[in-house]
């Protein structure tokens, strides 16, 4: 995308910039409140960029990825529970832990297709769900509270909301930008074709499922780090946030945002984050609203809320 | 053994109680282009999707350069040499016509676990590319979706997306279906071209188009071959005519 010379790209340039200087934004006028929601939006934002890379690019829809937040918040939450405080054992058990739970249960998912597929990865995540509400010992269903941050170097270091929420960022624009690589290499050429025509590109000589659970397993691990960066800012984790309302939530949050775009899917979960806030601040029905607005948006909005900021774009040429 | 490429021997397939090929034998040889007709239904893209690997057959067994590649897998037999058209076109809509060639490239050109570089930098894959699109004469539509095209284009596009996997055998499955005469015309001259450098099984109802280039002919009828033959013997066949050239040819 030619930031800049669109007014989507504007739009975008704009949107980074503010979430650059976010938090200076809120001290100055004085509502640490919304530095919270931001933060909580990108996290979840972080997931949907994960889901994105296998939803959007892949074409493989997992009604299970808030299981790997889950995986990703218990590998801080339990090493803690232990007085493990190391940041990058937290990482890397999350990263590690996602990648084996992934590649032995995409291996699985993957042979099936369409329905199937969704409802075996919801299967799966629930698999997960009903694990940590049997594990007595880690709180069950009243969950585990993490009274320390994960530690890192002082100049890593997550304490204070500012300090936490660049590290939010730095994840996010990390990930974005390398699913944005990833996308146009030689990987995500095979893993957007399959989407389209999986037979075409296996008479092409591409042995579609090796690089269809390759893709599986890193939008996992992507995803297993806003699960880490959640354990850290809630400060308390439970089985609650890897149930498959969950997962469905993300699929909505990428859908609004646009499918296969590459920022759309931050676009969609920060509206999805603050239309949530503020249709509950205005009425108690607003779940219903909300749904109807979703609905409206996945049967009328082509593309999503990326779609119609590119929208703008044609208007300016037409014109 | 003689220099036959691709050597076919007692292929069965049934779809339950369809019998949609029934002990066929077959060879290809090295340069040729060797032609299957035979009526609706007889069989032809189903022996095609059992030779690209689509299809499993029931028995029988497929060899490629002497090797036995009966279960190989499509993406095997691809990465060996063996290209494959599409009776129903089956390029990729939401892709130039240049990403669609470039992907055929790709997947005969080593493994896809790049996860950094942009293919479109790179130039030797471009290049191999653009070559098979100006062999089919569409280098000056290479930069538009294959959705937007003719149907006649979309099957040059298949033409092109087989050569570009350099194979050394290509299974043709109609690539003239639905194309006017003028296009027809400059398949032929294409294929021509490549008679001699790559050794082809076309199947093709235009029998005027195959008795211009095939040198060899097959005749299938239900799952059958009832006769192979140089295209001057099978012109003057009376079985083959009977069975599926009627009056027309006769
Ligand atoms: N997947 C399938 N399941 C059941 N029957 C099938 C299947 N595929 C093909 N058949 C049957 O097998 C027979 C051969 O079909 P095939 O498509 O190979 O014919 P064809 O010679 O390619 O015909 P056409 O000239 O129309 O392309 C037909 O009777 C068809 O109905
Ligand atoms: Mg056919």
């Amino acid at each position: 995308m030619q930031l800049l010379s669109t007014r989507r790209g504007l739009f975008y340039t704009a949107l980074l910039v503010f979430l650059a200087i976010a938090p200076w934004v809120f001290q100055w006028i004085d509502q640490p409140f919304y530095l919270d929601l931001l933060s909580r939006a990108l996290i979840l934002g972080i997931a949907a960029v994960s889901l994105n890379l296998i939803l959007g690019y892949g074409g493989m829809v997992s009604l299970g990825h808030a299981a790997y937040i889950g995986i990703g918040a218990y590998c801080v939450g339990i090493p803690a529970y232990y007085d493990f405080y190391s940041g990058w054992l937290h990482i890397g058990l999350a990263l590690s832990v996602s990648a084996v739970f992934a590649l032995i249960t995409g291996a699985i998912c993957l042979r099936t297709k369409g329905v199937y597929f969704i409802m075996i990865t919801m299967a799966f995540s629930q698999m997960v769900y009903y694990t940590f509400l049997s594990l007595e010992e880690y709180g069950a269903d009243d969950g585990l509270v993490i009274y320390l941050r994960s530690e890192f170097p002082t100049w890593l270091s997550m304490d204070g909301a500012f300090s936490l929420y660049y590290w939010i960022l730095g994840v996010l624009l990390l990930s974005l930008y390398f699913v944005h690589r990833l996308i146009h290499a030689r990987f995500g050429r095979v893993i957007v074709g399959a989407k389209f025509n999986e037979l075409r590109l296996q008479s092409l000589g591409v042995n579609t499922y090796r690089y269809r659970l390759t893709c599986y397993v890193i939008s996992a691990m992507i995803c297993s780090l806003a699960g880490v960066l959640l354990g850290n800012f809630t400060s308390f984790i439970s089985p609650e946030m890897m149930g498959w309302t969950r997962s469905g939530e993300l699929i909505f949050m990428v859908i609004m945002g646009g499918v296969s775009t590459v920022l759309g899917p931050l676009l969609g979960t920060i509206s999805f984050v603050l239309l949530e806030e503020w249709l509950a601040a205005i009425t108690v029905y607003w779940h219903l609203i909300f749904g109807v607005l979703l609905v409206v948006l996945v049967l009328y909005g082509k593309g999503g809320l990326d779609g119609l900021l590119g929208l703008m774009d044609r208007g300016k040429k037409s014109s | 053994m003689s220099d036959a490429i691709l050597d076919i021997e007692g292929l069965h397939k049934n779809f339950g109680g369809v019998v949609a090929t029934e002990n066929v034998n077959l060879s290809v040889e090295r340069g040729e282009i060797h032609a299957i007709i035979g009526p609706n239904g007889a069989g032809k893209t189903t022996l095609i999707a059992q030779l690209s690997g689509q299809l499993r057959p029931n028995s029988g067994s497929i060899r490629f350069e002497g090797r036995d590649i009966t279960t190989l897998s499509m993406a095997s037999r691809a990465r060996a040499g063996l290209a494959r058209s599409f009776q129903i076109t089956s390029v990729i809509l939401p892709m130039t016509l240049l990403e669609n060639v470039m992907l055929a490239v790709q997947g005969t050109s080593g493994h896809s676990f790049g996860f950094w570089s942009p293919v479109r930098e790179d130039g030797k894959m471009t290049d191999a590319a653009m070559e098979s699109l100006t062999r089919v004469g569409l280098d000056n539509r290479a930069d538009q979706l294959a959705g937007s095209v003719s149907h006649g284009e979309q099957r040059q596009l298949e033409v092109a997306i087989t050569l570009a996997m350099n194979p050394r055998l290509l299974l043709l499955d109609e690539p003239m279906a639905g194309m006017g005469k003028e296009e027809t015309g400059h398949m032929v001259e294409i294929l021509k071209a490549l008679k001699g450098d790559k050794s082809i099984l076309l199947v093709e109802h235009d029998m005027d188009a195959v008795f211009n280039m095939a040198d060899r002919l097959s005749v299938l009828v239900n799952g059958h071959i009832i006769a192979t033959d140089t295209v001057e013997n099978i012109r003057n066949n009376a079985e083959v005519q009977r069975a599926y050239l009627g009056d027309e040819h006769a």
